[in-house]
């Protein structure tokens, strides 16, 4: 890539700093130059969230009727899957699947509520209270 | 009680990348001046191509342009005869506690740390990805001095924030993963000259000779052939995130499939000084071609996740891309193969 042609589209990575490039100089030598962004990765970012969003969506529906637990919605809401939730809270996958049915969770106690509300940063009463 | 504590004048590198960035401002504290990006890059091998058999990332293929996370440091410093230390922790508190007393002694570390709390970075980039590395300098107060190589300038984090995301949780969780050099013995030129070649060695077999089919070369066309068949298996909504999230591995911060092969240009270039060898000042062209061509590839998958390119005829288009930069990077490391640098 030439130094003319280092894209300079700020994206949200921009707000912090910009990036450092190895292009091209006139010589036709390698140099580093300062790029604020490109729309092609802004994009990428925008279509992840995208994503990110219709599943947080998808997981709030699920727990309004009933379907799935709060511990659902705050685990989508988080970008965590089971092996990351499992990482924070210290429980194996295989229980955490128990807790994303309501019938579970409801009777889950408060230590273990405690340990999803640290994993999520909200506090039990939230994660107890959230109707979807 | 004077609780601030600052390392010896240490000066902050930003990097294409955080780990070369991390390496290189170490190296360079510890009075390695050569020490460059590319340079570090080069020598650590760091050039790869992966796509992880059974494994996904926020639901999409796992796919990396670089060499295993930690490979880098650990090769870099092997090659120049630096002694590296490296500790995991138990607890955050024993974690803290080694940190204080490494910055109390005047030494800079690199820490591995997962980004999805990392306070400074915009909210966009924080997905669970642990393996992000900075180095701590220095303490005022409540404050952490951290050399971020991705930013143009330093920053700081409080103990919490910082224990936070030293013990983030996760795939490549970083359990207060800590390195610095130890010890820097007698480096000369031929010592690097050295370490230069066995770097490219070691890249022209990862790429060339790697077994298996799903990485090196040969994983550019497995995942051409995945390409082929995500619309039909997929369907077009989720085949496109894929392609977003290969845009994202591959230009992520600065680096990724572009980057890196830019990255290696720019090392070959260096390289043709250190050996007084032009022929790699000429190989170095034909990486510029394949970060050219996947910077393209790139813009054609943004056609898709844009919802401007929908048809099979796209993907099978895109598929063709990667099988053409698959045969532009073996076709490089072949001739690179065939220089004999000697050992």
């Amino acid at each position: 890539m030439k130094k003319e042609d280092l894209p300079q589209e700020p994206g949200a990575l921009s707000r912090l700093t910009r990036e450092l490039c190895y292009v091209k100089n006139e010589d036709g030598k390698y140099e580093t130059a300062l790029s604020k962004g490109w729309d092609v990765k802004k994009e990428a970012l925008d279509s992840a969230w995208d994503n990110v969003n219709d599943r947080v969506e998808e997981a709030r529906k699920a727990v309004a009727n009933g379907e799935k637990s709060p511990v659902y919605y705050f685990m989508e809401l988080r970008l965590m899957d089971l092996t990351v939730l499992a990482g924070y809270t210290g429980f194996f996958s295989f229980f955490i699947k128990r807790h994303l049915k309501p019938s579970v969770f409801k009777e889950l106690s408060d230590k273990k509520l405690q340990k999803y509300a640290n994993a999520f940063d909200i506090t039990v009463d939230e994660l107890k209270n959230f109707k979807g | 009680m004077n609780t601030d504590i600052r390392t010896e004048e240490f000066h902050h590198v930003q990097a294409a990348h955080c780990e070369n960035g991390v390496t290189t401002a170490l190296l360079r504290h510890h009075g390695l001046d050569f020490m460059t990006e590319p340079l570090a890059f080069g020598m650590g091998s760091g050039l790869f191509y992966i796509q992880i058999p059974f494994l996904t990332i926020n639901n999409g293929p796992a796919i990396s342009f670089r060499t295993m996370p930690g490979a880098i440091f650990a090769r870099t410093c092997k090659a120049l005869g630096v002694e590296v230390s490296r500790k995991k922790f138990s607890s955050q508190e024993k974690a803290q506690l080694f940190l204080d007393k490494k910055i109390s002694e005047g030494v800079p570390v690199g820490c591995q740390v997962g980004v999805f709390h990392l306070t400074y970075f915009p909210k966009e980039y924080r997905f669970h990805f642990n393996a992000h590395n900075l180095i701590v300098y220095g303490r005022e107060g409540d404050q952490y001095n951290i050399s971020d190589p991705i930013m143009e300038d330093v920053t700081h984090l409080s103990a919490q924030e910082l224990n936070r995301v030293r013990f983030a949780q996760g795939p490549l969780a970083p359990k207060g993963h800590i390195y610095f050099p130890e010890r820097i013995g007698a480096i000369n030129d031929d010592l690097i000259r050295k370490g230069i070649v066995t770097g490219i060695k070691r890249n022209v077999r990862d790429m060339l000779r790697i077994p298996g089919n799903f990485a090196g070369v040969d994983g550019i066309r497995h995942t051409s052939n995945h390409i082929r068949k995500w619309r039909d298996k997929l369907g077009l909504k989720k085949a496109s995130l894929y392609l977003g999230q290969i845009v994202r591995m591959q230009e992520e911060i600065g680096t990724g499939g572009g980057g890196f092969r830019f990255l290696y240009g720019a090392f070959l270039e260096e390289s043709a000084a250190w050996l007084q060898d032009d022929r790699l000042a000429n190989l170095s062209e034909d990486f510029t071609r394949a970060g050219d061509l996947w910077r393209g590839s790139a813009i054609k998958m943004a056609g898709v996740y844009k919802g401007r390119l929908t048809e099979q005829k796209d993907f099978e288009e895109i598929a063709d891309m990667l099988v053409n930069i698959r045969e532009v990077e073996k076709e490089a490391f072949q001739k690179l193969s065939k220089l004999n640098l000697g050992k």
